[in-house]
């Protein structure tokens, strides 16, 4: 083995750690590794800056304020509105079961669940829909909602579902923006005599509110581009206009109503592919596309910078 | 619910008088949220396995005639055949092939971020991976339309790259080729499923604990001998279970998938090839049969397979990690 010394034939770095120590050969290895695991980090970025690149050239003369607000038309480019607004509702539906349903939860398996039978199965119950194929989940949705119920295909059914399969992912950010609140918060409001209802209620949440509107924005971030899990619960099919003057909720008619089939972005865009008719397929898709990935990116971007900011007033104050 | 309720309180007053803050009925309502997932679950799979074995039970199909490779399921277009081999390979083949490529790079990145990624780097790539994991599966589904499936048409039309002696054998196709294949199946999932392998393995690397790593760098090891020998090993289990979420995931994709690979119910020859995979053929024929027919049968049966898939790997989640925990 021949030793080498490590100040020697190496450029002057600030840190001439240890670990430089060794043959020629492993030091070699050494630095392949380095070069090549640095290279897969590049990788990423240079992927995700493409991706990103790639559909703002393609949404250029696309994407416009008629295109977001109009109509779809078969003969025109025309626009996305009922679309975009069925994607919206479907979020905004799924979330207002989702949230307070995930948040409990994630209270019980963070600051009551024992080790025991119940605490297992709840685990494995998380685990196994987790990993349920969603377009499973939209198949048993499908029996459930639209067969079973008598729905039909409808936005509450798609909601329903979406729920479903969020459900353990809400919880499991829940549970860990509870878990980050530090033992001694609980000890020292348990010691003041605080029950542990009012421990959870006044001192862990608001602590963890952070953590928790972080979980929050990334469920829906995944609700909103969902598309498998709901091709067969709220339906596929182009709406041609809305009249959001119609606030009748018994009526299919109503964009308000959740009994209504409610074709989102994402199922559009797999729709239009699928059907591969109209003259302006690829535009339409591009910019749906293009639509999408912005607001992943809002919804993403915003998570972080709500979380930070909320962090710094919360303990600053 | 509101009975309920109100047997707590009694229950309630009679263990502590007095005391209504501790009947904790907050306890029993995040319970029952809890628990709710676990109902969700158990309607599912049984739902899921009803619709499954009706394919058996009603319509009297063989498991013998399944495991053939005739999938001709149309009564129009002669005597039916229910063969689901072409599915199963398919999306075991169309998996594998994703992991292969999406597993190296994966494990690479996590180790990039955990162990060599300095402050600034890890800043940037781990919020570029998030916004990997909200891109919609029908968005990479049309990225692979229009980047990827003309890319491989492109080069695999191209006379000088077959007539290369390994290349050309392994990629050689009949006939005409649009880029619709196996391989861009494989492609699009294997990045679609590096956010999960990445993110999971990089966890298992962060358990290892620090004293392991110096100890190591202390007997005179560089960092990639100490990576290969000690960290790899020490964070085994953790990188098996990172494959086999993204096995999971990859083998229950649908849509996109079904975009890029060509929606072929034949068994996987080469890799140029359109195939079929289970979740494909069922996003692509759900909305066309009608419900109670044979052939909507086989698509339950289908998706029973995928829900046996998605538990067992559950299941060997857990296996893997009791070992962990047992050694």
């Amino acid at each position: 083995m021949t030793a080498s010394n490590p100040a020697v034939g190496r450029p002057a770095g600030p840190k001439p750690s240890l670990r430089r120590r060794g043959s020629r050969g492993s030091i070699l290895a050494d630095h392949a590794a380095t070069v090549a695991l640095w290279g897969t980090g590049v990788l990423v970025l240079v992927i995700l800056g493409a991706i990103i690149l790639h559909f703002a050239l393609a949404a250029w003369g696309v994407v416009s304020p008629s295109f977001i607000l109009g109509d779809p038309s078969r003969t025109t480019l025309g626009g996305v509105l009922p679309i975009l607004w069925n994607s919206i509702y479907i979020l905004v539906l799924t979330m207002l079961i989702a949230v307070p349903l995930g948040i409990l939860a994630g209270i019980y398996m963070s600051e009551y669940a024992g080790d025991n039978i119940a605490t297992t199965a709840i685990r494995f119950a998380e685990e196994s829909i987790s990993s349920v194929p969603s377009i499973v989940v939209g198949l048993f949705g499908l029996i459930l909602f639209v067969d079973d119920f008598h729905w039909g295909f409808s936005a509450l059914g798609g909601s329903l579902a979406l729920t479903f399969f969020n459900l353990p992912l809400m919880t499991r950010l829940a549970e860990q923006a509870l878990r980050a609140v530090p033992q001694e918060e609980r000890s020292a409001s348990l010691a003041l005599g605080a029950t542990k209802w009012q421990t959870i209620r006044h001192v862990v949440l608001p602590l963890a509110i952070p953590g928790l509107i972080t979980g929050v924005i990334l469920t829906a971030g995944r609700v909103f581009g969902e598309a498998a899990v709901l091709l067969f619960t709220s339906g596929v099919g182009t709406p041609q206009h809305y009249n959001f003057l119609n606030f009748d909720l018994t009526s299919v008619a109503s964009p308000w109503s959740p009994f209504r089939p409610a074709t989102t972005l994402s199922v559009y865009i797999w729709n239009l592919n699928s059907e591969g008719l109209g003259a302006f397929k690829t535009q339409i898709i591009d910019g749906s596309a293009a639509i999408l990935i912005a607001i992943v990116l809002i919804f993403n971007l915003g998570a972080r910078f709500i979380g930070r900011v909320l962090t710094r007033r919360l303990t600053a104050a | 619910m509101a009975q309920m309720a109100t047997a707590d309180r009694l229950t309630g007053l009679r263990a502590r008088p007095g005391l209504l803050e501790r009947i904790d009925v907050p306890r029993r309502v995040m319970f029952v949220a809890a628990a709710s997932m676990i109902a969700i679950v158990a309607l599912l799979m049984g739902f899921i396995a009803w619709q499954g074995i009706q394919l058996f039970v009603k319509d009297g199909v063989s498991v013998g005639q399944i495991l053939s490779t005739t999938w001709q399921p149309d009564p129009e277009n002669g005597a039916t055949n229910y063969g689901l081999l072409p599915f199963i390979t398919a999306t075991v083949l169309v998996t594998a092939v994703a992991l292969l490529i999406s597993t190296p790079l994966s494990v690479g990145l996590a180790l990039f971020l955990s162990e060599v990624a300095p402050q600034w780097a890890r800043a940037i790539v781990q919020p570029a991976l998030e916004i990997f994991v909200g891109i919609p599966s029908v968005v990479w589904g049309w990225l692979g339309i229009t980047t990827l499936v003309p890319f491989l048409a492109h080069t695999f039309h191209d006379p000088i790259s077959l007539s290369l002696p390994i290349v050309g054998q392994v990629f050689s196709m009949p006939g005409f080729f649009f880029g619709y294949s196996w391989l861009a199946g494989s492609l699009v999932l294997s990045i679609m499923v590096l956010p999960t392998i990445t993110s999971v393995s990089y966890d298992a690397f962060r358990a290892v604990p620090q004293e392991l790593r110096t100890g190591s760098l202390a007997l005179g090891t560089t960092r990639w001998q100490m990576i290969r020998h000690l960290l790899l090993p020490a964070a085994l289990s953790g990188v098996l279970t990172a494959v086999v979420l993204g096995m999971t995931r990859a083998a229950g994709e649908a849509l996109a998938v079904q975009m890029v690979i060509g929606n072929a119910p034949i068994m996987p020859e080469a890799i140029t090839q359109p195939l079929t995979t289970l979740t494909s053929q069922i996003t692509l024929d759900m909305g066309n049969t009608t419900f109670g027919s044979p052939w909507q049968d086989a698509l339950w049966t289908m998706s029973l397979v995928l829900l046996i898939i998605s538990v067992t790997s559950v299941v060997l989640v857990r296996v893997i990690n009791k070992r962990r925990l047992g050694a």
